[in-house]
């Protein structure tokens, strides 16, 4: 019984190809750790001492009011915003050590998408680790760039300028830049905001391709609707954490009142679709 | 006109005016589509004091001493910039007004009341430069660019910008990546390696090195036209950063070349007996590249398909 199940998770590692979890990993270590992590911009602290446990290989959301610092976390998670305190730990590891294990989408809206630049050489971006500084882009990388773009179904845009794109063209494209850096860990802000229904769809359908590849998804996400039906883990946060864990059990009616006080109506939560 | 005149007269203002025009152009690109153009515009107002006071300091006109005072206020300047942006809260493009208009009006202030009168230095000079006075005197011909004695009496700026613009080519072209990366991305750029703050510090410190370099040749009229119209124009061109930057290059060239040309012959053609300003001429010519770009360059409607749709 014990080797049927040894058998299987092999298999299963087999076929998700990369980097094969630790011994550890397997045991539980979570992909991303945040300890007592307090940012502020001004007096205010915008989040104030989160703890948060993203266990490895889930589907993982961020929920919360806006203006509850839910892009603030991810982003000082990743060092992009200064942390007052806080330590960050992703597959057990300090984040500077493991942060190659990391890719990242940013909010759709936080660039210019007039950039004179064509939609493959925004993919080609995710190598960048890779190429560094001056090795040149062998075909190799162009195929590669060429088939994370095909994964989102934007392989016939590659060659237009990314000004052309529509809101949820973009948001592929940058999933299909953060898929070229081959990570084991993605973090998105807020990926289905403002795309139409298929974008989110095609999304969806990759982000899912990531968890049964062993991955690891954390998401900010805005739509309440949709949690159960995406989401394995989620993480309420109103400047402090709410509440932490599966799905099933932690996004109730009690921590979601608890998470956006007056502003969601009970009327509201009724209407949603909760765990069983 | 090509003849040993030519050699002896135009050659180098020429070529110190193309040089200098491309190395502002180059960094230009970048701070345009940082929403930072008018860092150009501050460096180069922020030098007169700096000359001002290396010149107080030093006792002397020597070159050394007022490009390191020069430099030395364009980054008071940048620290100063960044400072007021995030004690004051306040918008970059006010607190680039604020700092090099009194920065500027610092510089006059010490002029008038220093006694620098006797020497070559003023407010015109420093917003014309002296362009047409940089002429090769021992040239004899074309054939003086072989003969090492009369290279070694070339007008000493005329090697000077030439290292600077060398080292603007060889700065973009080995950081071209990180660069590009975050411009377009600040916050991704970050995630993956790129140090995004020093790397916008840098920028910004190479234009100043440019335009310092610049300033000291062609004045700042010259510096601020060409960190904004060639590369402004060139991204009416083209939707690939690479191609922009090709094009800037070409402007930046076309206007220092044309500039020079229509400053000492135009106003001949029409009559009149005096030349006019070829720093002058150069920068309107650079702004008529750009008008025209925008009426008629390929690209220059705004890209915005249909943001929110399929």
């Amino acid at each position: 019984m014990k080797d049927q199940q040894v058998i299987e998770q092999t298999v299963v590692e087999l076929a998700a190809g990369g980097e094969r979890p630790s011994a550890a990993e397997a045991g539980g270590v979570a992909a991303l750790q945040l300890a007592e992590m307090t940012v502020s911009y001004g007096e205010k602290p915008a989040i104030f001492s989160v703890d948060a446990r993203i266990p490895a290989r889930s589907m993982a959301a961020i929920i919360g009011p806006n203006g509850a610092g839910k892009s603030t976390l991810l982003k000082a998670a990743l060092g992009i915003v200064p942390r007052l305190s806080g330590k960050v730990t992703v597959f057990g590891e300090p984040f500077q050590q493991a942060r190659h294990r990391i890719a990242y989408v940013p909010q759709r809206a936080s660039v210019d998408w007039d950039f004179p630049t064509r939609v493959i050489d925004v993919v080609l971006m995710g190598l960048y680790r890779e190429l560094g500084l001056l090795r040149l882009v062998r075909r190799r990388h162009r195929e590669m760039a060429l088939a994370c773009l095909d994964r989102v179904g934007m392989a016939d845009f590659a060659e237009r300028q990314i000004g052309q794109l529509s809101g949820g063209q973009q948001q592929r494209v940058f999933l299909a830049r953060a898929l070229a850096q081959g990570a084991d860990l993605y973090l998105l802000d807020e990926p289905f905001a403002g795309v139409d229904a298929a974008t989110e769809k095609a999304i969806i359908a990759v982000l899912k391709s990531l968890k049964e590849a062993q991955k690891t998804v954390l998401c900010v996400h805005h739509d309440l609707a949709t949690v159960i039906d995406y989401f394995d883990h989620v993480l309420l946060v109103n400047v402090r954490k709410i509440a932490e864990g599966p799905a099933a059990t932690t996004f109730t009616a009690d921590n979601l009142q608890a998470t956006y006080g007056g502003r969601l109506a009970s009327a509201h939560i009724d209407q949603l679709k909760l765990p069983a | 006109m090509m003849g040993s005149a030519f050699v002896q007269l135009s050659l180098t203002p020429i070529l110190i005016g193309v040089l200098s025009a491309i190395a502002c152009a180059l960094p230009g690109n970048f701070l345009i589509l940082r929403r930072q153009a008018l860092i150009g515009d501050a460096i180069s107002h922020v030098v007169l004091p700096g000359i001002v006071v290396a010149f107080l300091i030093t006792g002397a006109t020597a070159s050394m001493a007022m490009l390191l005072g020069a430099a030395g206020a364009a980054v008071v300047a940048v620290l100063l910039i960044e400072a007021i942006k995030r004690l004051g809260r306040i918008e970059p493009g006010a607190a680039m007004g604020v700092t090099f208009t009194s920065m500027f009006a610092g510089g006059v202030l010490l002029l008038e009341q220093s006694d620098t009168s006797t020497v070559h230095l003023d407010v015109e000079h420093a917003l014309m430069g002296n362009l047409e006075s940089l002429i090769w005197f021992r040239a004899r011909g074309w054939e003086s660019l072989f003969d090492p004695v009369a290279l070694a009496h070339l007008p000493p700026e005329l090697p000077r910008i030439a290292v600077v613009a060398l080292l603007m080519v060889l700065l973009m072209v080995v950081f071209w990546r990180p660069l590009k990366l975050s411009t377009f991305d600040e916050g991704f750029a970050g995630t993956v390696g790129v140090p995004t703050g020093l790397m916008g510090f840098a920028l910004v410190v190479a234009a100043a090195v440019a335009a310092v370099a610049a300033f000291d040749a062609v004045g700042s009229i010259i510096v601020i036209a060409m960190f904004i119209c060639p590369p402004a124009a060139a991204r009416l061109m083209t939707n690939r950063l690479e191609i922009q930057i090709l094009w800037s290059v070409v402007f930046a060239t076309l206007s220092a070349v044309l500039g020079y040309v229509l400053a000492g012959y135009g106003p001949l053609w029409f009559g009149a007996d005096h030349a006019v300003s070829a720093a002058g001429m150069i920068a309107a010519v650079s702004g008529a590249i750009l008008a025209l770009a925008s009426v008629a360059a390929p690209h220059r409607t705004r890209l915005g398909a249909p943001k929110d749709a399929g």
